[in-house]
């Protein structure tokens, strides 16, 4: 528990308060309160259709919120594109598919943003770029396309190009499951140095081993809402509502 | 199907004439069905191909005056001889067609060099404006010595290019803006576009041009006047923008929505996701079909005909009603069917390159 309340004492890196979306008529995320502090590594999981990605995704205004305030870095989420372009450059993403811009070769995928956004010299972003790659073990390939690299290897470069932006919080919407099997483990590699170098990370993931060995909170979510959150190993061995055992039960009894 | 399939038996050597002797039993005698179907099909192509080649080439005379037609029964090619100049260069003053032929060489090595994708930015844009300033320079005259040329004496093939060289030069980013307006979230940017693009889109080609040249004019204030030439090129260029830029936004579409979410997380602005992230994609999707909408214009420019100036076809059809001429229709729109046809291959086969120079590496 001194973790936790070393965390408690930190800065706020994302703060959440009475969140709610609805697409259309469905309300698909339902007061949603949330504090990330500086260096927090939260795992939200949940079954499918229940929020989490489009949470995440609320975080840096890929989707629009309609209630409640969300304010990344001190900086509130609203309709002003200058606060949104702030708080993008802050906020790294990796995505399930992972995007990687197919018409770019690897270098170029990680220098676009460090030029054109952040204004860096190009000598300048390729030398930040090859540091990146070579952290997560692929500086070899820079002069490829995209589509020359297995799933793992461009999953890596996704997560090297967010790096490359030097974020301040890191964002994954279920980074390995269009990963097969195995390649996931090359890439939780990357993510668990990631943590222990003190990144602040949301991970939407079912990847529960990740969970136990690098988290400070899990959190499940379940229509809409966040039905509990905890430290890993309170959250495993002793969850509290009756959907989480369930959830649990099925994720973990194979 | 069978030639996919290795075949032990089947020797892979021996003489050309004997490789292409099994083939054609193979393939085209291999059933009483097939062989009745290749004798036929052989039949037409004798006849097709023996009245054209016999009127064309063996029946014809290639004298360069008429007198020696009266003797043949097929095509009098004199006609070309006679009527070139006019059907390459309208009504250009004769002592100054060499100005027309320079303008017709400018405009196809433009495009030549614009072909070359290390030439590719923003200065070409510049390069193109330096240079058809320099072209309507040489065209008009009036300065440097050169007389003066109205432009309603402009005419034949170089017409055809000047129009579809710079219909393209200017549809194509006008097409590019629509595009991207009739996708924006801005409303009236969106209602501006879409309303063009409808518009244009719905009228025939034919009745803009009338509209441009009869009706425009009486839109504008007194004394005010608009060169003809130039309401007719503005016309065609808003009518193909239309079309293209549907083509444009088809490409954009296919464009998978994590795209759009990769750059927007990146901290990418607007213009720097479409520059660099989107339509490099998207463009390159759309190759073939903007090919397509560029050979259509530059067919279509010969419709300014009906307004009254004088194009490759124009030309033509003024050439044959000389009586002198008027038996050699024929020779005269397969003369310049065969020029369209030149310049409409080349850009199909350009288009192909371009499409396979593009697809490598990804």
């Amino acid at each position: 528990m001194s973790e936790q309340n070393r965390l408690s004492d930190r800065e706020s890196v994302i703060q959440v308060t009475n969140m709610n979306k609805w697409f259309g008529d469905f309300h698909v995320l339902r007061d949603i309160n949330l504090d990330v502090k500086q260096g927090e590594r939260i795992v939200i999981c949940g079954p499918s259709g229940s929020g989490k990605s489009t949470m995440i995704r609320c975080f840096n205004r890929l989707e629009e919120h309609q209630q409640g305030n969300v304010i990344v870095n001190g900086v509130e989420l609203t309709d002003n594109v200058k606060n949104i372009e702030v708080i993008r450059k802050d906020v790294g993403m990796v995505f399930q598919h992972f995007n990687l811009f197919p018409h770019l070769t690897v270098i170029q995928n990680l220098t676009l943003a460090p030029m054109f956004v952040l204004k860096h010299p190009k000598r300048e972003a390729e030398e930040t770029a090859m540091k990146y790659l070579e952290r997560v073990k692929i500086a070899e390939q820079a002069q490829k396309y995209p589509g020359q690299l297995s799933g793992g290897q461009q999953q890596r470069v996704a997560i090297a190009r967010s790096l490359c932006m030097n974020p301040k919080v890191m964002l994954f919407d279920e980074p390995t499951s269009a990963l097969d099997p195995e390649m996931i483990k090359e890439v939780l590699d990357v993510m668990v140095e990631l943590a222990e170098e003190g990144m602040t990370m949301l991970c939407v993931t079912h990847e529960m081993g990740f969970a136990k060995l690098v988290a400070d909170r899990v959190i499940f979510m379940d229509a809409g809402q966040i039905i509990e959150q905890n430290e890993p190993n309170e959250f495993f061995d002793n969850p509290k509502n009756d959907r989480t055992k369930l959830f649990l039960s099925q994720i973990l009894g194979h | 199907m069978t030639n996919l399939i290795p075949n032990q038996n089947r020797p892979t050597t021996g003489s050309a004439t004997h490789r292409s002797w099994r083939w054609v039993r193979e393939n085209l005698f291999s059933t009483p069905l097939n062989s009745v179907i290749t004798i036929f099909c052989l039949y037409i192509i004798w006849q097709v191909l023996s009245t054209v080649v016999g009127w064309a080439l063996i029946n014809a005379s290639f004298a360069s005056t008429k007198d020696a037609c009266e003797a043949v029964s097929g095509a009098c090619w004199a006609y070309v001889h006679q009527n070139y100049r006019f059907v390459l260069f309208g009504t250009y003053p004769l002592d100054e067609q060499w100005r027309s032929v320079l303008g017709s060489v400018m405009l196809i090595v433009g495009m030549l060099v614009s072909m070359n994708r290390r030439f590719w930015s923003p200065w070409l844009a510049l390069a193109w404006l330096v240079w058809l300033a320099l072209l309507y320079i040489i065209l008009a005259g009036d300065v440097f010595g050169l007389t003066r040329v109205d432009s309603a004496q402009w005419g034949g093939l170089t017409l055809t290019l000047l129009l579809a060289v710079v219909g393209i030069g200017f549809a194509a980013p006008l097409a590019l803006l629509l595009a991207l307006g009739r996708r924006s979230e801005m409303p009236f940017v969106k209602v501006v576009c879409v309303v063009f693009i409808e518009v244009f889109r719905g009228v025939p080609l034919i009745s803009v041009l009338i509209m441009a040249s009869v009706m425009f004019p009486l839109f504008l204030p007194e004394g005010v006047t608009i060169n003809k030439l130039l309401r007719a090129q503005v016309g065609i260029i808003f009518f193909q923008a239309a079309y293209l830029a549907e083509v444009f936004r088809g490409g954009m579409q296919a464009i998978p929505s994590g795209q759009y979410e990769a750059a927007d997380s990146l901290g990418l602005g607007y213009w720097q996701k479409m520059g660099k992230i989107i339509l490099p994609q998207a463009l390159r999707l759309v190759i073939p079909p903007t090919m397509s909408t560029f050979i259509s214009l530059l067919k279509d420019t010969s419709l300014v005909v009906i307004i009254g100036l004088f194009d490759l076809l124009g030309a033509t059809k003024s050439a044959i009603n000389d009586p002198a001429w008027r038996q050699q229709f024929i020779e005269g729109y397969v003369f310049i069917a065969l020029i369209f046809f030149c310049f409409c291959f080349f850009m199909s086969r350009y288009s192909l390159h371009l499409d396979r120079e593009l697809k490598r590496g990804m």
